[in-house]
């Protein structure tokens, strides 16, 4: 029963952090037509920086703030400076995106090296609390932030999008870019919004999932493949889709582990394979 | 065909064709057999027979991308699942499960790879475009992480080592010279499988539905049909190639299977370009220079920097890869330097000329 309890948390909290990642993956994805596939490149970069930035002002929550702000920079800029110059051609901004994560993985391991890195959140975040009294479950307090984050965020998200102008034109833009345009609103401002705003998110789920687990090279590639089955699980655009397959994707990863340990990754397929078989465009997605 | 018409449709392989052969194309053969006569043991086997099998399974790729418009990142898979499980059912050194002789375990693995390449076209043929690259990346990388933490069929992190040379007619198939034969044979027959096919009315179908799928469906073609047939095909060849890949390095490994080396396949295949066979070949061997000698250019450390690099400048500059770069030179020069700026699309036109 312990073990049970611990295993769903556990599952929560990797829940909430796949979220964190892939809602900006979804979010570009659906208003750009574009796959960025150095969406988990820029989760790890946002780790990296968030890093240094703590250790530099000895502050966790600036670090948090400067993996959000770093990565939305790079990620205003990638719009900008690349993806802008290729609308509309979805398999060459793909390839570019892939380009760019072969790239920035290598560097990333030249500047930060192959070493894991752990995070020193604030002590009063850090200790564990008791969830339940008999048996006796323990908990640490930062996963339950983490997560009741992560809900905040998808909340603040969905308001955003459904309640305020710019979520409005983000949304108008899914739907129909060009009647968008010509309606006045500066679409290329919007998409550098959405853009900065994609890879922001990646780069804070960096730091606050760096602080709950580690960061170390090859959490892109981690972070990319979530980011994928909980948007085909999900289904594209949809803010939603993206909480609902992060929930269903983390759950299975980690009772996976526990139960069966050698097939866990199974578990994760199947449910992907499944929802293809009977929602080709996933949970929440809409018919193309 | 007229004569100014060289290009893709070359290479024929029955003398009913054989109107197109020009010198550079005997030309190539004749390097292509005699290369191993002249070069080092170095240079037959780690440039020269790699280049070759990670050409073929380049070409894959290719013939799915080129010829079926699916983007399929797990021909690296297909390839993987072909060595492993002759690992699996033959003999090896770490973890031996089966011991079968070789010629029950090669049927046997190239069987279940094509059969997984099945699987994964009947998977990713619900979708298209775009959505084909996130599913077939998803499946690849989903298998290396079962890989890895399976320990009961895959051997976990540490994957099969000491996988025997193949012998037979009094050779060791493993030696430079006949290891490099062995795959410029396996190179050419797929080469001219994918010519062949491209021409077969399953290869116009293919094509045909990947310019307009909806049209070739309501003339009642079996457009998923078509695609699941390509990926059973594609994979075949994927099958071929990985089974040379675990011959040269006698052993397999998760490695061997994660999203680095799927990565690396796409690399080859576009920076060769997506539109003829012979492209994932011209691709594969800059690569394998690439990587064998960019310890001279920069710290060896850095090659995936490089090899990024010059990825991501022939995607933003050549959409077709090198083919495409060499194309529109020709063009340039027969066009007598004047600007060009339809030699795509001129291109393409000679391509279905020739088909």
């Amino acid at each position: 029963m312990k073990l049970f309890i611990l295993t769903v948390m556990n599952g929560l909290t990797l829940a909430a952090l796949y979220f964190l990642v892939a809602s900006g993956f979804t979010l570009v994805f659906g208003l750009m037509r574009n796959v960025n596939l150095a969406h988990g490149s820029l989760y790890l970069l946002g780790g990296y920086v968030g890093f240094n930035v703590a250790e530099w002002t000895g502050s966790w929550f600036l670090g948090v703030a400067g993996g959000f702000l770093g990565m939305a920079i790079v990620g205003a800029i990638l719009q900008v400076a690349i993806f802008r110059r290729m609308q509309g051609q979805d398999l060459r901004q793909t390839l570019v995106t892939i380009g760019l994560s072969i790239v920035l993985a290598d560097l990333m391991l030249a500047v930060w090296g192959g070493d894991t890195y752990q995070f020193d959140p604030p002590s009063w975040l850090s200790g564990p609390v008791t969830l339940m009294a008999h048996p006796v479950v323990k908990y640490p307090l930062y996963r339950l932030v983490l997560f009741l984050s992560a809900v905040v965020i998808g909340i603040g998200l969905w308001l955003l999008l459904n309640k305020t102008r710019i979520g409005m034109m983000i949304r108008a833009g899914v739907d129909d870019r060009g009647m968008l345009s010509a309606s006045g609103v500066n679409v290329q401002r919007v998409f550098a919004i959405t853009f900065a705003l994609g890879a922001g998110l990646a780069g804070f789920a960096g730091v606050v999932g760096g602080t709950a687990l580690s960061i170390a090279p090859g959490e892109d590639t981690r972070y990319l493949l979530a980011s994928l089955v909980v948007v085909i699980v999900g289904g594209m655009g949809s803010v939603t889709g993206a909480a609902i397959g992060a929930t269903l994707i983390g759950l299975a990863e980690q009772l996976g582990l526990v139960y069966s340990p050698t097939y866990g990754v199974v578990y994760t397929f199947l449910i992907m394979v499944a929802v293809l078989a009977f929602r080709p465009q996933g949970i929440m997605g809409r018919a193309a | 065909m007229t004569m100014t018409t060289t290009g893709p449709a070359a290479k024929p392989a029955l003398p009913s064709w054989m109107k197109p052969i020009r010198p550079q194309h005997v030309l190539t053969a004749l390097f292509l057999i005699a290369y191993p006569l002249v070069a080092s043991p170095f240079w037959t086997v780690q440039i020269g027979a790699q280049a070759l099998f990670l050409g073929v399974i380049a070409l894959s790729l290719m013939f799915l991308a080129g010829y079926g418009g699916m983007v399929s990142l797990s021909q690296m898979t297909v390839a993987g699942v072909a060595g492993y499980m002759v690992a699996v059912f033959g003999t090896n050194a770490t973890h031996p499960l089966f011991n079968w002789p070789l010629w029950a375990a090669v049927p046997a693995a190239v069987v279940i790879a094509t059969a997984f390449a099945v699987l994964v076209g009947i998977i990713s043929v619900r979708t298209s475009g775009i959505y084909t690259i996130m599913i077939t990346l998803a499946i690849g990388v989903a298998a290396f992480y079962f890989a890895q933490q399976n320990y009961a069929i895959f051997n976990g992190h540490s994957g099969f080592a000491g996988l025997p040379s193949p012998v037979g007619f009094g050779l060791n198939w493993r030696d430079p010279m006949p290891f490099y034969y062995m795959s410029l044979a396996v190179a050419a027959v797929s080469y001219f499988a994918v010519l062949y096919v491209s021409r077969s009315t399953f290869g116009v179908g293919l094509q045909a539905i990947r310019d307009n799928a909806r049209r070739m469906n309501a003339l009642g073609f079996n457009v998923n049909l078509h695609r699941v047939v390509a990926h059973g095909f594609a994979g075949l060849i994927a099958s071929v190639g990985g089974l040379l890949y675990v011959w040269m390095n006698g052993r397999i490994s998760p490695g061997t299977i994660e999203v680095g080396p799927v990565i690396d396949i796409l690399v080859i295949a576009v920076i060769g370009g997506l539109r003829h066979p012979i492209g994932p070949f011209v691709g594969a061997v800059l690569f394998v220079l690439m990587e064998n000698f960019a310890i001279d250019l920069i710290s060896p450390e850095r090659f995936n920097t490089l090899i990024g690099l010059i990825f991501l400048v022939i995607v933003l500059v050549s959409p077709d890869g090198l083919l495409g770069l060499w194309r529109l030179v020709s063009d340039r020069v027969r066009a007598g330097g004047m600007a060009n700026g339809g030699a795509g699309r001129q291109w393409r036109k000679d391509w279905r000329k020739g088909q």
